[in-house]
């Protein structure tokens, strides 16, 4: 029995089924942090007085993460466009390269975590570090799945290469899908936490 | 795929070792099949906490008959309930038939067992994240049934879990938000293996307006699983911070409990999470309430031999109903307080989705003016769906209305109203999908006269748990009282009621016997059935009796509409969907 329409675009819809299936799972994931981003309208505007970011937080650091998370992204394409262009060997470095962006980002945000803990600031502190914690904590989290998965493309899971090829670009095309969603979600808590 | 291919396939599928092929299996029809039981036994279990909580209402401070010492002297000293475990009961009666029982029956097993057959696909698009779905709803289900062994015992704030009661209660409730990730996880994977499938894996000529109902059903219950549920576990995971490393996301500021105030940040909104959280739940209501009406669309057209009436109608307003259903939710919140503004929209939006539900139970009943009905048991079951689904939505009206909602909202009305929906509604319209799809399944009919003794005799029973509530509401009786209303002033004139209801729960309870005898008997003693033993149009009755792995002989080709019945000159009264139009 063979799944049909895994590799190869439906007619009708023109599309493979996992491209379909992580559109779904990005539109969850919206309404996800779309939920969390409401509850800190609603939190904020119903508090007496609210920090602002800069304040509090290292926006220098979180700025260098940004530029490192979009960096990120830019690599995770070029790893896409390796596989369509057939070179594998490029597609290593570019893939390579997107994981040690995001365990780069994921150290700089330990640090940024442990000072906050040093000068005594934790989630209970007040409503603005909670949301603060907990957004950029969830975010993390998501970093950490997309370093997996971008792991295991650029180790056991790259075999694929050789026997089927076109369903392993279409993986990297997924995985591609979800790290610029991660990094997107970044761009949005950026401002909102650290700059607001 | 050829016919040889599918037999070569056979001989592969026979050297699977048993743990693969039914335990681990990544087929769609036996992930079905491990959804449809779980879920049925989780629904006996969630009936079971409730019955236990009927003798408690019925005879408040006498040990529990047969079955008191069993609870320990924490639980039921003596064999008497005490109200924290009487909240627990409650807490997971709820959380228990919503989330484990009825959604994983309704979409897990009957979405996952049918939708391939019906749509002409091999299996679900994703057959791995298929059986990784059934295994984190499995995972949560241990996690729920868990709870009640660990200090303080299970979730015990309502199954809804209001904040600041939840984040303040025992142990049980860290259990509880841990097991909800888990089912969230799992309606997650689901939901978007669904939709990718019906989308993508449907039979040539299977255009969308040639699906059966059920398939429409189906598709919008995953929209609304895929986007309704993500708030809910974004206020789980809060709800968790706030229990676990101490946050105020729904704690206010200057809260006292039992004369200490809390040490915590406070700032937080408990209103908050009742918005997140009816956010999923009022969509939940169309997850438990829509497949039940692909059920029934699918049965009634069979048993009444004519295509259903007003198809098209009944799936825009099945759209249309998905899509309002996702602004209707501060309903179950006007006793917030949250304003007359914000209340009119949510009056005025849950007003104009009851018409699409009648749309659809309209048509349903319409379809049965001039057919020649067979009252086989899936057919009495469907049949009584459509007034049992009736009454729960046409008494939800007044709780649609905050002037009369605030009167009613904490009284057994609202128990009343939204059982008559998911329990003589869904529930018997999930039986009917039993009765109905069983002989596919097994190869094997169940018995009818068993079925009929089960139809009846329930129906009279649940009609006299229910409709007391009713009475009882209407007189203000709060639905929190752990003593069914002995000091409650408004209750004295219709205490009697509550041996009523409960007599009619246990009664209920001895009708289920007979179909769960039914149930395993027929699986190997009851009739030998054949491939299309209704006389069905809809594809799942092309295939083989159980079919195989791969479903299909011959790759099917849709040339009709889904319900061909009765079609004049036609040489039989109904017309497969895979039969060629005669040039």
């Amino acid at each position: 029995m063979q799944i049909p329409y895994t590799v190869a675009p439906r007619q009708d819809t023109g599309l493979f089924n996992a491209k379909l299936g992580i559109w779904l799972f990005l539109a969850s994931e919206v309404m996800l942090f779309g939920a969390l981003f409401s509850s800190l309208v609603l939190l904020r505007t119903g508090a007496p007085e609210w920090p602002h970011g800069w304040d509090h937080l290292d926006w220098k650091l979180a700025t260098f993460n940004t530029i490192v998370l979009i960096s990120s992204s830019v690599t995770m394409v070029m790893a896409w466009a390796s596989l369509m262009m057939k070179d594998f060997s490029k597609f290593r470095i570019y893939l390579g390269g997107t994981i040690l962006l995001a365990l780069l980002f994921l150290v700089v945000k330990y640090f940024e975590y442990t000072h906050e803990f040093h000068l005594g600031i934790f989630p209970s502190t007040s409503a603005f570090f909670a949301v603060y914690f907990t957004m950029t904590g969830l975010h993390g989290l998501h970093i950490l799945g997309g370093i997996i998965v971008n792991g295991y493309l650029w180790g056991p899971g790259a075999r694929m290469w050789k026997t089927d090829p076109a369903r392993f670009t279409n993986r990297i095309e997924i995985a591609g899908l979800y790290w610029h969603f991660v990094d997107l979600v970044w761009i949005f808590l950026f401002p909102v936490l650290y700059l607001l | 795929m050829d016919h040889v291919a599918t037999a070569g396939h056979h001989a592969h599928e026979e050297i699977l070792p048993f743990w693969r092929k039914y335990l681990f299996s990544q087929d769609h029809k036996t992930i079905g099949i491990q959804y449809g039981l779980t879920s049925l036994v989780f629904l006996l279990f969630g009936f079971t906490l409730m019955m236990l909580m009927r003798w408690q209402l019925a005879y408040p401070g006498q040990p529990i008959p047969f079955v008191g010492q069993w609870f320990g002297e924490a639980n039921a000293p003596g064999g008497v309930m005490v109200p924290e475990f009487y909240n627990q009961l409650g807490a997971m009666h709820g959380t228990i038939m919503v989330f484990l029982g009825v959604v994983p029956l309704a979409v897990g097993a009957f979405g996952n067992y049918i939708i391939p057959l019906q749509i002409g696909a091999p299996d679900m698009a994703f057959p791995k994240l298929n059986a990784a779905s059934y295994w984190s709803y499995f995972t949560g289900g241990v996690v729920m049934l868990s709870s009640f062994f660990v200090p303080g015992g299970a979730a015990n704030s309502g199954w809804t879990s209001y904040a600041p009661l939840s984040t303040i209660a025992t142990q049980g409730q860290t259990w509880w938000l841990l097991g909800m990730i888990f089912l969230i996880t799992s309606s997650l994977l689901g939901s978007v293996n669904i939709i990718v499938t019906i989308i993508q894996l449907r039979a040539k000529g299977m255009n969308f307006m040639r699906f059966p109902f059920f398939v429409w059903a189906q598709l919008v219950t995953s929209f609304l699983l895929l986007l309704a549920f993500p708030p809910l576990e974004a206020a789980g995971v809060m709800q968790l911070m706030d229990r676990v490393v101490g946050t105020s996301f729904f704690m206010p500021s200057g809260l006292v409990v039992a004369g200490q105030p809390l040490t915590n940040s406070g700032g937080g909104s408990p209103v908050l999470w009742q918005h997140l959280f009816w956010f999923l739940a009022h969509p939940e209501v169309y997850v438990l309430i829509l497949p039940a009406m692909g059920i029934v669309a699918e049965v009634i057209a069979n048993n009444t031999r004519k295509p259903l009436w007003g198809y098209k109608s009944i799936v825009y307003a099945t759209i249309f109903l998905g899509f309002m259903s996702f602004i209707v939710w501060a309903h179950h919140m006007f006793l917030t307080g949250m304003g007359t503004t914000i209340s009119a929209f949510f009056q005025t939006t849950t007003m104009i989705i009851s018409i699409p539900s009648v749309v659809i139970l309209t048509a349903l009943v319409l379809s049965l003016y001039g057919g020649s009905i067979r009252f086989t048991t899936p057919m009495l079951f469907a049949t009584a769906f459509l007034p049992m689904f009736g009454i729960g939505g046409l008494t939800g009206l007044p709780l649609g209305l905050a002037p009369t909602d605030i009167h009613l909202h904490d009284t057994y009305y609202v128990i009343g109203h939204f059982h008559y929906v998911v329990a003589p509604g869904t529930i018997f319209a999930l039986f009917a999908g039993i009765y109905h799809w069983f002989p596919k399944v097994t190869g094997h009919r169940m018995n009818e006269s068993l079925g009929k003794i089960h139809f009846w005799g329930s129906l009279v029973s649940i009609n006299f748990i229910f409709m007391p509530m009713f009475i009882q509401g209407l007189a203000g009786v709060s639905r929190r009282l752990y003593d069914g209303g002995q000091q409650y002033a408004h209750a004295q004139g219709v205490l009697y009621l509550n041996q009523v209801m409960s007599i009619a729960a246990w009664t209920l309870f001895v009708f289920q016997l007979p179909f769960i005898f039914n149930f395993f008997w027929s699986i190997w003693k009851g009739e030998k059935s054949s491939d299309n033993p209704w006389d069905a149009t809809t594809l799942e009755w092309q295939t083989p009796t159980p079919p195989g792995h791969g479903n299909f002989l011959i790759e099917p080709v849709v040339y009709r509409t889904p319900y061909e019945y009765s079609v004049p000159n036609a040489s039989k009264d109904f017309t497969p969907q895979t039969e060629p139009e005669k040039a």
